[in-house]
C-alpha cells in the first residue's frame, strides 16, 4: 500500500472521529432545538454540561482534515473549494454562529436573559453545519464538478443543489441527531430525563435507519458509482444487511434500557457508514478525475506529513483518552456501572 | 468592487479579526498559570479568584479564536486555490503540526475550564501549561508558515513547477524563525498590557482592592518583559528582512535612493508624483548604524527596484511607523513601571502611571494589527514573494463582493457582543468578588 492509500485512510479515520465526537455535539444542539416539556431547562442543562468540556477539542477533526487534504491532495482541496465555494461557505458560518454562541452562553460572567437568545443562536445555528457537512460530501460522491463551467448556476450551483447531495444533507443531520440522544441517555442518571432521550434516540435511529436506505436510492440516479458499488455487489448488500441489523440492535436496546448497548450500535452503524462509502469511493476522491493518486502531493511532502501524522498522534490519543476519562469516565467502558 | 480586491479584503479581514483572538488566547493561559501557581504557593484565595476569573474571559476569546481560525482554513481555498496548489505541498505539513499542537490546546483548555474540582490542584496546573505552551507552539508554526511567503524556500523551480520540495527547509526559511518570536512577545506584550490595564482602571476607582493589585502586578509582570524584549526582536527582524527583502525594508524606512549613512525617518506621508516621502523628520547615519552597524552602511532604495514590484507604499510605511512607535511607548512605559517598583516598591500608588496604563490599555493590539499589516501589505504584489502574484493566485468564483459583506457583517456583530461580554465581566468583577471569602493574611474569613 503506497503513502497516499494510508492517508486516504487516515482521512477516513479523522472523518470517523469527527462525525462520532464534533457531529454528536452538532447533534446535541438539535435536541436542544426541540427540548420541549417541564423538564425543557434540565435538557438544555445536561446538552450544556455534556458537550461544554470536550466540543473544542472535538472540532479540531475537522481542522485536521482540511489540512492533510491541502498537504497530500492539493489538487482535491482545490477543486472542491472551487466549485463547492456557497456550502461551504455557509459551513463556516455555521460553524462560527454554534461555537461563538455556545462560548457567549456558557463562558459569561453573568446570568440573565439574554442567554436564552444565545441559547436559540446555539441551536439553530447546530443545523446548520451537518446539513452543509452531508451536502458538500453528496457532491463530492457525486463529482462531476465542471471544468469550464458555462454560468455561474452550472459552475457553483447545481453541483451541490441536486436531490442526492440535499438529501446526504439530511441524512447526516439525523443520524448526528441519533448519536447525540445515545450518548445523552448515559450523560444523566435522571430518570426522566433518560425517558425522554430514551423515545427520541428510537425515533431518530428509525428516521436515520430510513433515510440511509433513501439516500441510497436518491444515488441510482444521483451518484451512479456509488449505486452501482453498493446495489449490485456482495459485499454491499452484506453492508445493508449489517446497518439494518444494527438499527434494529440499537432499538432493541433501547426499548429494554442498555443504553451503553445502544450506543455501541450507534457508532458501529456511523462507523460502517462513513467506511462504506469510503470503500465504495476509493481511488476517487473527486470522481470522475480527481482520485488519491493523481490528486496527491510529491512523495516527500507524503513522506513528510505521515511523520507528523504519526508523531502527532502519539501526543492526540493519550490526551485526547485523559479528557473523556475525566469528564466521560463513568460511562466509558463497562455496561454494568452506567446507573451508578 | 473587483473580486481580486474583494477576495484581498475578506482575507484581511477575516485575519485582522482572527488575529486579537488568537494572541488572547495564546497569551492569556500563562497569566491564569502565573495566577493559580501563585495561590497554590502561597494559598492565597485572591489568586484563585484571579485565575477563574481570567479564564472565564479567556474561554470567549479561545472559542472565537478556534472558530475564526476554522474560517481561514477553509478560505485559503475559497479565495486563493492556486496558491493553496501552489503552497500546500510545501508549507501544508505546518499546519498539520499546528494541528496537533491546537488539538492539545483545545483538549486541556476543556480540562482546565471544567476540572477545577475534578482532578488535584497540581494536574490542573499542569493542565494550564500545557495549554500556555501548545498555544505558543501552534502560533509559532502558523507564523513561520506566513513567514515562508515573505521567504519561500525548500523547492526548486523546474518548468514552472515547484519541485524537489523539503518541508523542513520551507518551515525553517529566515523570515519566519524571526517573525515567530516578534510575533509571540507581541502577544505577551500587547495581552499583558490589555489586562494591566483593565485592572489599572479598575484600581482608580477602588484603591487599594487586593484582587487588583494582585492581578494588575502579573500582568504587568508579563506584558513589561516582553516589552522590554521585543525591540531587540525587532532589530533582528528589521536587519534579516533588509537582507531577504530589501525593498520591503527601504519602503518600511522610506528609503527611496540607495544611500551611504541613511538616515531614520520618523513620519512623512506618500507623494506619488515624485515618487518619495515628504514631511519626515531625520536622524543623521542612524537607518545605516541599526542596519549594518555602520554609520556609513548602504541601504538600497525603493527605486532601484522595478516599480510594478512596489508594494502600496502609504499603507505599508504608515502601518509600520505606526507599530514602532507604539512599541516604543510600550517600552518607555514598562521602563517606568519597574523604576517605580523599584523606588517605591509599589506602583500602585501613583496615579498619573494607573491612568496612563489604563489609556494605552488597547494600544498594543493597534501595534500588531499595525505590524501584520506592514509585513503582509508590504509583500504585496506577490502571495510568495518571486514567484506567485496575488492576481494570479484568486479564486475564479465570481461575485466575492456578497461574501465580503455577510462576513463583515458577521465579524461587526461578534466584536459588538465581545466588548459587551468583557464589558459586563469587567464591571462585574468586584461585587461578585467580594461575595468570594478571601484567606488574606489576618484577615477574618
Amino acid at each position: 500500500m503506497g503513502l497516499e492509500t494510508a492517508l486516504a485512510i487516515v482521512l477516513l479515520i479523522s472523518l470517523t472521529f469527527y462525525a462520532l465526537l464534533g457531529g454528536a455535539d452538532f447533534g446535541a444542539g438539535v435536541w436542544h432545538l426541540l427540548a420541549r416539556g417541564p423538564s425543557r431547562q434540565s435538557q438544555h442543562h445536561l446538552i450544556g454540561e455534556a458537550i461544554g468540556p470536550i466540543w473544542e477539542a472535538n472540532h479540531v477533526w475537522l481542522i485536521l482534515i482540511v489540512t492533510i487534504l491541502f498537504t497530500a491532495f492539493p489538487a482535491a482541496y482545490v477543486r472542491i473549494s472551487t466549485t463547492l465555494h456557497i456550502p461551504l461557505t455557509i459551513l463556516v458560518i455555521g460553524i462560527v454562529l454554534r461555537g461563538s454562541a455556545f462560548a457567549f452562553r456558557h463562558y459569561d460572567i453573568k446570568d440573565d436573559d439574554i442567554h436564552l437568545r444565545w441559547d436559540q443562536l446555539f441551536a439553530v445555528s447546530s443545523l446548520i453545519t451537518p446539513l452543509l457537512l452531508g451536502i458538500i460530501i453528496g457532491a463530492i460522491t457525486a463529482g462531476h464538478f465542471p471544468v469550464k463551467p458555462g454560468n455561474f448556476f452550472e459552475g457553483y450551483v447545481s453541483p451541490w443543489l441536486r436531490p442526492f447531495p440535499l438529501g446526504m444533507g439530511l441524512f447526516t443531520l439525523l443520524i448526528f441527531a441519533y448519536l447525540a440522544a445515545a450518548y445523552l441517555l448515559l450523560e444523566t442518571t435522571n430518570h426522566q430525563l433518560q425517558e425522554i432521550f430514551r423515545k427520541r434516540a428510537i425515533a431518530a435511529a428509525l428516521l436515520a435507519g430510513l433515510m440511509e436506505e433513501a439516500v441510497l436510492y436518491l444515488g441510482k440516479s444521483g451518484a451512479p458509482r456509488l449505486w452501482c458499488e453498493l446495489a449490485n455487489s456482495q459485499w454491499g448488500a452484506w453492508i445493508q444487511l449489517g446497518v439494518g441489523i444494527l438499527t434494529i440492535a440499537a432499538i432493541v436496546s433501547l426499548i429494554t434500557r442498555h443504553y451503553w448497548w445502544a450506543r455501541i450500535c450507534a457508532i458501529l452503524q456511523v462507523t460502517l457508514t462513513i467506511w462504506t462509502w469510503g470503500i465504495a469511493q476509493f481511488p476517487y476522491l473527486v470522481p470522475p478525475y480527481l482520485t488519491v493518486f493523481n490528486a496527491s502531493a510529491p512523495e516527500i511532502t507524503l513522506q513528510f506529513i505521515s511523520w507528523v501524522l504519526l508523531l502527532g498522534t502519539l501526543l492526540l490519543f493519550p490526551s485526547l483518552f485523559y479528557l473523556l476519562w475525566i469528564f466521560k469516565g463513568r460511562t466509558l467502558f463497562s455496561p454494568k456501572r452506567q446507573n451508578e | 468592487m473587483s473580486d481580486l480586491l474583494a477576495a484581498r479584503s475578506l482575507m484581511a479581514m477575516s485575519l485582522g479579526f482572527h488575529i486579537i483572538f488568537a494572541v488572547v488566547g495564546m497569551a492569556m493561559p500563562l497569566l491564569m498559570v502565573m495566577a493559580e501557581w501563585r495561590w497554590l504557593k502561597t494559598g492565597k484565595a485572591v489568586y484563585l479568584t484571579i485565575a477563574k476569573r481570567w479564564a472565564k474571559g479567556t474561554a470567549i476569546f479561545f472559542a472565537i479564536g478556534a472558530v475564526t481560525g476554522t474560517v481561514l482554513s477553509f478560505q485559503l481555498g475559497l479565495l486563493w486555490p492556486r496558491f493553496m496548489e501552489w503552497a500546500g505541498p510545501i508549507i501544508g505539513p505546518a499546519f498539520a503540526i499546528e494541528g496537533f499542537a491546537f488539538f492539545t490546546e483545545a483538549i486541556f483548555l476543556g480540562i482546565y475550564l471544567y476540572g477545577w474540582r475534578k482532578i488535584s490542584p497540581r494536574a490542573h496546573l499542569t493542565a494550564g501549561g500545557i495549554v500556555a505552551l501548545s498555544g505558543i507552539t501552534s502560533g509559532v508554526v502558523v507564523v513561520m508558515a506566513n513567514g515562508w511567503m515573505n521567504t519561500p524556500r525548500g523547492f526548486m523551480m523546474v518548468h514552472d513547477i515547484p519541485s524537489n520540495i523539503n518541508p523542513f527547509a520551507a518551515l525553517f526559511n529566515p523570515s519566519g524563525l524571526l517573525q515567530a518570536p516578534h510575533m509571540i512577545l507581541a502577544a505577551f506584550a500587547a495581552t499583558g498590557f490589555a489586562v494591566a490595564g483593565i485592572h489599572a482602571f479598575l484600581l482608580l476607582r477602588q484603591p487599594g482592592h487586593p484582587f487588583h493589585q494582585a492581578a494588575l502586578k502579573i500582568a504587568f509582570m508579563i506584558g513589561a518583559v516582553s516589552a522590554i524584549l521585543q525591540p531587540v526582536s525587532g532589530d533582528f527582524l528589521a536587519k534579516q528582512v533588509a537582507e531577504f527583502q530589501p525593498l520591503k525594508l527601504a519602503v518600511f524606512e522610506a528609503q527611496a535612493e540607495t544611500q551611504h549613512g541613511a538616515p531614520f525617518r520618523l513620519g512623512g506621508v506618500w507623494n506619488s508624483v515624485s515618487e518619495g516621502f515628504d514631511y519626515t523628520l531625520e536622524i543623521p547615519h542612524a537607518l545605516s548604524l541599526m542596519l549594518t552597524l555602520d554609520p556609513n552602511g548602504k541601504v538600497i532604495g525603493f527605486k532601484d527596484f522595478p516599480r510594478g514590484n512596489w508594494p502600496p507604499m502609504g499603507i505599508t510605511r504608515t502601518a509600520f511607523q505606526i507599530m514602532i512607535v507604539i512599541g516604543f511607548g510600550m517600552l518607555l512605559l514598562s521602563l517606568w513601571g519597574f523604576w517605580l517598583a523599584y523606588k517605591t516598591r509599589t506602583f500602585f500608588q501613583s496615579k498619573v502611571f494607573l491612568q496612563t496604563l489604563a489609556l494605552t490599555s488597547p494600544l498594543g493590539f493597534v501595534a500588531i494589527e499595525a505590524g501584520w499589516v506592514s509585513t503582509e501589505v508590504g509583500r504585496q504584489p506577490w502571495v510568495i514573494v518571486g514567484y506567485l502574484k496575488t492576481a494570479d493566485a484568486v479564486t475564479p468564483m465570481p461575485g466575492l463582493i456578497i461574501p465580503l459583506m455577510i462576513f463583515a457583517g458577521l465579524y461587526t456583530f461578534l466584536t459588538w457582543i465581545v466588548i459587551w461580554l468583557m464589558w459586563r465581566h469587567i464591571s462585574a468583577t468586584p461585587s461578585q468578588f467580594e461575595m468570594i471569602p478571601v484567606n488574606e493574611g489576618s484577615e477574618p474569613t
